[in-house]
């Protein structure tokens, strides 16, 4: 669906439509320029290509300085893709900006979750750990058994164990919008977000 | 960033909040939205706290109910549901959190007054 690319500012609290005081991450979501309109006849599907965070052109190499050049749109870092039912309303140079999302409107998120490095199985999978008393040694947090016997004599795939956690991508479906700065290019969310500060992260509509 | 993050809550912070600290006997006349009417509710007694810094901020008020039944509230600070705050009284307290008071009654537990 139609969406945008922001930045976590971070999070605070806010006072909303019912006078509540809710949890709210704020994004900056910087007005995003549409660099390529894709089209059933040469690409197949009807998608808008923007671009994200504007930068200078020695920064990307030959190739892509070529895309915002054929498109008439100053450099941007980044470039994201976005599947729309209708594109005829849509040109490019355009922007698209906060203003198309309203409060109370509900949204999706995807974004790059913070690293978490090597973890056990208790706080990677919420497993629950072993007994803290009766007489455990070395024990309080290990994973338990991990299988049977000499049959099947292995391990099976994708039993879940220690390792790496987080640095992956996740969506965060149906987030409210509380408010919507147009001045200021914010948008703020009831609820977390994944990442730290300064995390680009996708905005979707839904229908 | 912080400083984006500052000026999102700046603007929903209240700036006819008088100036009240634990100890203080204060009376919250709060806003209740019952459907479609609205009238304003009294809760009056001692702040036992307050904490937190801009929009977070909260204070607690305790109150002996009837029955002597010690009841507490928690308003956040800034809250467009409390349509006053009036200090009835300053009291004169040695700490910034008198929670000990819960576990008196009576006589003792009153504070003196600032002048």
């Amino acid at each position: 669906m139609l969406g945008l690319i922001g930045k976590k500012i971070g999070m605070t609290q806010a006072f909303d439509d019912a006078e509540m005081l809710v949890p709210v991450t704020v994004l900056e979501v910087v007005p995003c320029p549409i660099v390529q309109i894709k089209n059933r006849d040469s690409d197949g599907y009807l998608a808008l290509r923007i671009g994200y965070d504007e930068i200078r052109s020695n920064r990307l190499n030959r190739a892509d300085q070529g895309v915002f050049k054929k498109a008439g749109v100053n450099p941007h870092r980044g470039l994201a893709e976005f599947r729309v039912d209708d594109v005829s309303e849509y040109a490019i140079g355009e922007t698209l900006n906060v203003s198309m999302f309203e409060a109370g409107e509900v949204v999706d998120i995807t974004a790059r979750s913070k690293g978490r490095g090597f973890q056990g199985g208790v706080k990677r999978h919420g497993f629950r750990g072993g007994p803290k008393t009766h007489g455990q040694s070395d024990r309080h947090r290990a994973p338990g058994s991990i299988g049977q016997s000499s049959n099947p004599s292995r391990v099976f795939k994708g039993m879940r164990m220690a390792g790496h956690m987080g640095d992956e991508q996740v969506t965060v479906r149906g987030l409210k919008v509380v408010s919507v700065d147009t001045d200021q290019n914010l948008l703020l969310l009831k609820g977390a977000v994944p990442g730290g500060k300064g995390a680009t992260v996708v905005i979707e509509k839904r229908n | 960033m912080d400083a984006i993050l500052k000026s999102v809550s700046e603007a929903q912070l209240r700036d006819d909040v008088p100036k009240f600290e634990a100890g203080d006997t204060v009376r919250v006349h709060v806003r209740v939205v019952e459907g479609e009417k609205e009238r304003i509710q009294l809760f009056e007694g001692v702040v036992i706290q307050r904490r937190g810094p801009g929009i977070h901020a909260t204070f607690t008020v305790r109150k002996i109910s009837t029955g002597g039944v010690g009841v507490e509230r928690i308003f956040p600070l800034h809250t467009p549901r409390i349509a006053k705050i009036e200090v009835l009284r300053r009291g004169k307290v040695r700490r910034s959190k008198i929670y000990y008071l819960r576990d008196l009654r009576g006589r003792a537990a009153r504070i003196t007054e600032r002048r």
